[in-house]
């Protein structure tokens, strides 16, 4: 089967955030694979290894930097990589939607994989907007996939462990929470050597579809408290600590 | 074009979220300044539905519908918000609300704003983005807007009510639906019920590694607390989801919510911010939790650990 896992680089939140006019500074941040990702690639090379087929990821690439990204899903399971071309940094979710849609039109998707959200989902998630585009069916928040034929029986979560399962005729797009079993990890080596000999094919973006909100402003948010810091050496800190549950009557 | 506001509520097992309520709330509040109505819309059944306080309700029933159903309350909603025109549609930034509201936006070429905590009279939408680091104001350059809204973000009172609601068939043929529910899957047991618990010491991916837990268990322990954690902890298998705190965990309110390598994303502090004490320990000076904590440190989250178990 065709497994398509659609993917998204995506500005570092570990680092500050440089504002310029009314958005980030995309030139002045990092940019990582979107952590839900991670799952989304784990679950869909578990398919593949539980019913056959390829799998192939597909990305916008941002500032020229998808390669790495691409490389390690490679190393990880993946079969096939595909960059769009897309070179803004500021393409928004709606932006990419459509580029990845388009792209993943011609490859005769059976399933395909998104992570459920990612931190710069200002304009929504990336996954329900595919299925728009291609008219396939979407669930999100998945934390389990089985394929049988041509039905894919999938867990959706809710919040405190309530859950449903649902079957659904292929194709569709699932939103991925968590992979059943935690990503694996790619030995550098392997990655390395991934990256000697992979053939990354390039796309160029196609069809155009702004988000349509204007941005007014972008900034920390405002603080309408701040946390007492305890200061001093980890010592001093776990004394105050200590402390202060002793006086609270916690300990 | 109208001026109403369209809110798409949600219930499970009858009852319906807070953030419908919040949302109903708010609705009533814009609208009345845009001098339009707050509808709130119900899909699906076994719930009553003269529970809000909006202008009108509407609840669409149909034996399809009984459960939540992405492809078939998608297709409910679009061919509402198609022939109502509203303004704005609200939906929960929630387990349910982001299947929806991302895919009728691309169906319909509406903009739509997520992460939303606040909605301004001239329906500027305030968002939280990179997991609260950043706050962005953004407004739709077309007649309408979909806004993905945060649950406790709008006081609750405001949207309870007893509008009686108009029932109607489904507006669109439900035949041939891809996607079909099989069956609820409640949540497992035999494990603490971390709701219940007074003193909670909470890890996030902080904590480095599954061997790391260990410490945090034997803190825990010299506290007469609990362990839980962030999503990120679950999701790498340190911790059984039964543990986790937050919008796809479980929202607590301890006496004690000692936070361990936590940075306090919109989606954890959904669970815990009412937590009476609220200490955290993370080296990021500007993680988010420090808006929210009551305490704060930045030092080295293991050293903390270690030496507090010294002294207790």
């Amino acid at each position: 089967m065709n497994i398509v896992v659609a993917i998204k680089h995506i500005p570092s939140i570990a680092d500050d955030l440089p504002v310029k006019g009314n958005n980030v500074d995309f030139d002045s941040v990092d940019f990582v694979l979107n952590e839900f990702d991670e799952q989304s690639i784990e679950q869909a090379v578990l398919v593949k290894e539980a019913v056959g087929g390829t799998v192939t990821v597909v990305g916008v690439d941002m500032i020229g930097e998808l390669d790495g990204v691409l490389h390690l899903a490679l190393a990880k399971g993946a079969d096939k990589a595909v960059k769009i071309t897309g070179d803004d940094p500021a393409a928004d979710s709606h932006q990419q939607a459509k580029w990845l849609a388009e792209a993943i039109k011609g490859m005769s998707a059976d399933i395909v994989f998104v992570g459920v959200q990612a931190s710069n989902d200002l304009d929504g998630q990336i996954g329900p907007m595919i299925a728009a585009h291609l008219d396939m069916p979407y669930i999100g928040g998945v934390s389990s996939v089985e394929v049988t034929g041509e039905t894919a029986t999938v867990n959706k979560e809710f919040a405190g462990g309530v859950g449903a399962k649902y079957a659904v005729t292929l194709p569709m797009v699932v939103g991925v929470q968590a992979s059943v079993k935690p990503p694996r990890y790619a030995p550098v080596s392997k990655v390395r050597q991934v990256a000697q000999t992979a053939t990354i094919e390039k796309v160029a973006p196609s069809g155009d579809a702004g988000s349509g909100l204007t941005f007014k402003k972008m900034a920390p948010p405002v603080v309408t408290g701040h946390a007492e810091m305890i200061e001093g050496s980890s010592k001093e800190v776990a004394a105050k600590i200590v402390e202060l549950l002793k006086s609270k009557g916690l300990v | 074009m109208s001026n109403d506001i369209l809110v798409i509520t949600e219930h499970m097992d009858g009852k319906f979220s807070d953030v419908s309520f919040e949302m109903v709330g708010k609705a009533k509040e814009l609208a009345s300044a845009l001098g339009g109505q707050a509808v709130a819309v119900v899909v699906g059944g076994g719930v009553s539905s003269n529970a809000f306080a909006s202008d009108s309700t509407i609840h669409v029933d149909d034996a399809s519908l009984a459960n939540f159903n992405p492809e078939a309350y998608g297709k409910v909603i679009e061919a509402l918000v198609k022939e109502k025109s509203p303004r704005l549609v609200m939906f929960g930034w929630t387990a349910t609300g982001m299947d929806l509201a991302a895919w009728l936006s691309a169906r319909l070429g509406v903009p739509c704003a997520a992460y939303v905590k606040n909605i301004g009279a001239d329906l500027t939408m305030t968002c939280q983005a990179y997991g609260g680091k950043m706050s962005a104001d953004v407004s739709s350059a077309g007649d309408m807007a979909i806004a993905a809204c945060l649950a406790g973000s709008f006081p609750l009172e405001a949207g309870q009510g007893s509008t009686a609601a108009t029932t109607m068939a489904s507006p669109v043929s439900l035949d041939g639906l891809k996607t079909k529910f099989v069956e609820a899957i409640k949540p497992a047991g035999g494990d603490v019920d971390i709701t219940s618990q007074v003193k909670l010491v909470s890890i996030g991916r902080g904590i480095g590694g599954k061997e790391n837990v260990e410490l945090a268990e034997e803190l825990a322990g010299k506290l007469g607390a609990t362990v839980s954690c962030s999503r990120p902890v679950v999701d790498a298998g340190w911790l059984p989801r039964t543990r986790q705190v937050g919008k796809s965990g479980l929202k607590v309110k301890p006496k004690l919510y000692l936070m361990l390598g936590i940075s306090g994303a919109p989606e954890h502090l959904e669970g815990m911010k009412s937590a009476e004490l609220i200490i955290a320990v993370n080296t990021d000076k500007k993680a988010p939790i420090f808006n929210v904590a009551h305490y704060g440190a930045t030092n080295d989250l293991f050293e903390v650990a270690e030496a507090m178990l010294e002294l207790l």
